[in-house]
């Protein structure tokens, strides 16, 4: 066990956990943010997906002792109330199925739009692709991504 | 037309006052009168008191509280029933919340998601609540106003008076109380409904889009312990020994408990149970058949060709008709296991007490699991209560309830509340697969192409009966034959949504492709006269609609624009499964050579359409389902277990992988009959035989990813 001081959504956060401890499990365990899923473990789906600096991140395979002074934004630090344009276009669009793999499908696209106001579709593609919706709510994924771009600032 | 629905007393029962004044009406989300739903054993669901199935509420400060009693995992039935009620009561949707209830037989019945049955059972029942609480709230304003309340209307929560007065429904609920339940309401006439019908956001979405817990991984409390469960690597092999003292002295880790073939680590947080479970030293044993799926494929053989079977279905004289035929097409057909992987893998919370249990999880069938637990552990069942959580996806793994079983049984021994969690390739060799199944169809054309004999044998896995030996095209050809052989492995089995037709559809559909092909007819021609044919000289029972499979076939063709694009192959499809049809075109394009999956159309009859929005997910998401799986979904087995554990190779469908789709319904007015599967079946086969359009190239077996006739086509290019 070791204690890490880590940013998570612009707060300092104390944590004591061994430094091989995934941030994903750092994030639901030891901090309550349970909106980052937990889906495969390996990288390969996408639902454990968070911001390190600003950059789309599959908290699964991240060690809590990589982590540094990096800052982390999870689906709770995206918006307060759902008022980030992504979100908004997600409920416009009324994207989610289930709903389980809609956080990090979000934190993706607006990882994307955040770099890349304005992607072309290829760019939406290689950005989207690692993320996957078992209920297959795919072409409302790329609707909400193309409608978010129109709002971003 | 308006109509005019009488109700039994004992239907509705008005509950009195909330807590703010208002009205209280319970009533039934399921009718009595409801058949069984086909995917479960009605034996194995609870009986349950005459009671009340759910709750409307009206609050005098004019919020609407409808209790949705069942589970929800993205068919959206937490959005679509409070819809059904609501426009009967002619409400504001803006101002109805709903609940999800807890499990309570007491209250509820049929708590459960399997199917596609829910909406179909609960269509009338839902509507009478809403017409009867609006009744009521029209005589309350009535007294009021010291008038007849059949002068009154009623507009997006209010009651309007002739000369235009108006009162909230918040402002009548205390009053309405008051009022006896009528026994005979007028329901509203189809053409004038206001919610149903439109594209209705699902109520969850804010909670969703914002990261709230909502599904049962996101259950903690104070004081809970995590665990995970390591059970027998291979199907057929049984606990031997364990050493754990390795894993009981690593950080966190609280015990090490063996039950029945589970090793439970149990500790303090989820990665130190996980860290843990890797220093354990287990050794399992043969207990039953150790099956690999070499094992399955030579079985398949030798019990296609048993010359006797289980008959399902016997018409005419089908060896006459082979001995005739001037032209007799024999092809077969293989499905592989697949796991069902919902996105969130199992969990389950349980804190066994003295007094009672507790159970917290994601469950489509909460009672079967309350009642599991009520026998395992010796419990009254009313002493055990279960809070059902949003479930992150189902396709009908948690049907089952051995995962919830396993917690309240490691609850139990350890004296504590616990959260089970499986990992991804816990969950995937874990079992209740969709079985494997090999067919072989046979189909005997006279020499002006009539088809005058069929043949179908199916055998499977653990796949109890795999035809379904009354669909189409049974009832349309004079000499038939459906039979199948079931080999009992331990490698278990369960419902994967759409069970059986998930595959059967393809492989019916894409032999038909085949039989039209031999009889020189166009595909689409072919299906109309032999529907033709059924309807006019029908050989024993038809139990399908023929007009309404007609209907989609037409409509798909039209929107398709069926044979009339020339540089691209279509491909057709038509299945009906549950209660509902669907039939499906896909499209192909040669691009340098190479054939491109571009667009798939989908013409849906489910009845009503409820929620614009959730049927078009539903449609959408059940093709993107069925392609993904056809092309890419396969879990083998190497001496009993499965090889697949992980997405990174038990591949599922992605974001560039889709085409374009393209949906309609057919708008004929009659009773919703279900959604959550029934276009899921078709996908298969319009994809196959566009394929085949394109490069002359049949596909028999999925995954078609791996098939030698794949390797020069490319899939799902863009969207």
């Amino acid at each position: 066990m070791a204690a890490y001081s880590i940013n998570v959504n612009g707060e300092s956060r104390s944590v004591d956990v061994a430094p091989d401890t995934p941030l994903l499990w750092v994030l639901r365990d030891s901090l309550g943010l349970v909106g980052t899923k937990y889906g495969c473990g390996i990288a390969q789906c996408g639902s454990c997906t968070v911001h390190v600096n600003g950059a789309a991140v599959r908290s699964c395979s991240l060690p809590v002792s990589a982590v540094g002074s990096s800052k982390i934004t999870t689906i709770e630090g995206l918006s307060k109330d759902g008022s980030h344009p992504v979100q908004q276009a997600w409920q416009e669009v009324d994207v989610p199925q289930c709903g389980y793999c809609q956080a990090g499908q979000i934190m993706q696209a607006s990882a994307l739009l955040a770099k890349t106001p304005k992607p072309t579709d290829e760019q939406i593609e290689r950005a989207m692709n690692g993320n996957i919706c078992r209920c297959g709510t795919y072409h409302r994924i790329k609707e909400a991504v193309v409608l978010a771009s129109s709002k971003m600032k | 037309m308006e109509t005019s629905s009488k109700t039994n007393r004992r239907d509705f029962l008005k509950l009195g006052l909330t807590a703010s004044g208002g009205l209280v009406l319970g009533f039934h989300w399921s009718s009595s009168s409801a058949s069984a739903i086909d995917v479960l054993n009605e034996a194995a669901l609870p009986v349950g008191d005459i009671n009340f199935n759910s709750y409307l509420s009206i609050s005098s400060d004019d919020v609407i509280t409808i209790f949705s009693p069942n589970p929800e995992l993205g068919q959206n039935i937490k959005t679509s029933f409070p819809m059904i009620v609501a426009e009967e009561l002619d409400a504001d949707w803006k101002k109805v919340k709903v609940v999800q209830a807890h499990l309570d037989t007491k209250k509820y019945d049929r708590q459960l998601t399997g199917g596609s049955g829910a909406v179909p059972h609960s269509w009338e029942r839902l509507r009478k609540a809403g017409a009867t609480a609006r009744q009521m709230l029209m005589e309350a304003a009535a007294k009021r106003w010291n008038t007849s309340a059949s002068t009154l209307k009623t507009d997006t929560g209010y009651v309007i008076h002739p000369d235009g007065r108006k009162l909230t429904y918040g402002e009548l609920a205390t009053d309405a109380s008051t009022i006896p339940v009528p026994t005979e309401v007028k329901l509203k006439d189809k053409k004038d409904f206001k919610i149903i019908g439109q594209p209705i956001h699902n109520v969850d979405n804010l909670e969703m889009i914002t990261g709230k817990p909502l599904f049962g991984l996101d259950f903690y409390r104070e004081g809970m312990l995590h665990a995970v469960i390591t059970r027998p690597e291979s199907f057929g092999m049984k606990l031997k020994s364990v050493d754990s003292a390795a894993a009981k002295v690593m950080p966190g880790i609280v015990d090490v408990v063996t039950f029945k073939n589970n090793v439970a680590v149990v500790g303090k947080s989820t990665w130190e149970v996980l860290k843990a479970r890797k220093a354990l030293k287990i050794e399992y044993e043969k207990e039953g058949n150790i099956e690999s799926t070499s094992d399955h494929d030579r079985l398949f053989k030798e019990l296609l060709d048993k010359s006797e079977a289980t008959v399902r279905r016997k018409d005419g004289d089908v060896e006459a008709a082979f001995k005739g035929a001037a032209q007799v097409i024999k092809r077969e057909y293989q499905c592989p296991f697949l796991s069902h992987a919902p996105m969130e893998p199992m969990n389950f919370f349980a804190h066994v007490r003295a007094d009672g249990v507790e159970l917290v999880g994601p469950s489509q069938t909460p009672d079967r699991a309350r009642m599991a637990t009520a026998t395992l552990l010796g419990i009254a069942p009313e002493k055990i209560t279960l809070e059902l959580t949003r479930l992150g996806g189902g396709f009908g793994r948690r049907l089952q309830a051995d995962y919830a079983l396993e917690a309240a049984e490691l609850s139990s021994i350890i004296k504590a509340p616990v959260k089970v969690t499986w990992t991804r390739e816990d969950d995937m060799m874990g079992g209740s697969y969709r079985p494997a199944v090999r067919y072989r169809f046979e189909a005997a054309l006279d020499a002006s192409g009539k088809m005058i004999g069929y043949k179908l044998r199916g055998v499977g896995i653990n796949a109890g009966n795999p035809t379904r030996e009354d669909n189409f095209p049974s009832g349309a050809v004079d000499n038939l034959l459906i039979d199948s052989h079931e080999h009992k492995s331990p490698i278990t089995t369960g419902a994967w949504r759409a069970p059986i037709t998930n595959f059967l559809a393809f492989a019916e559909q894409a032999f038909l492709d085949e039989v039209a092909v031999a009889a020189k007819k166009d595909p689409v021609q072919f299906r109309l006269e032999l529907l033709d044919k059924a309807k006019q000289t029908p050989t024993g029972a038809i139990k399908y609609d023929i007009d309404r499979m007609k209907g989609v076939i037409n409509l798909v063709a039209e929107k398709s624009g069926w044979g009339k694009k020339k540089n691209l192959a279509q491909g057709f499809s038509v299945y009906f499964s549950h209660r509902s049809y669907v039939a499906q075109v896909a499209e192909v394009e040669m691009k340098k050579g190479q054939p491109v999956l571009k667009k798939i159309y989908a013409a849906s009859d489910c009845g009503i359409v409820i929620n614009l929005s959730g049927a078009r997910q539903q449609v959408m998401g059940g093709i993107v389902d069925g392609l993904g799986h056809a092309l890419y979904g396969q879990v083998t087995f190497k001496d009993g277990a499965a090889v697949q554990r992980n997405f990174n190779n038990y591949r599922l469908i992605r974001y560039i992988e889709v085409p374009e789709v393209e949906v309609h319904f057919v708008d004929n007015g009659i009773d919703p009959t279900g959604l959550g599967e029934p276009a899921l079946p078709p996908t298969g086969g319009a994809v196959a035989n566009a394929i085949f359009k394109a490069t002359g190239k049949r596909l028999y077996n999925q995954p078609f990813s791996l098939q030698e006739e794949m390797k020069a086509v490319k899939l799902g290019e863009k969207m």
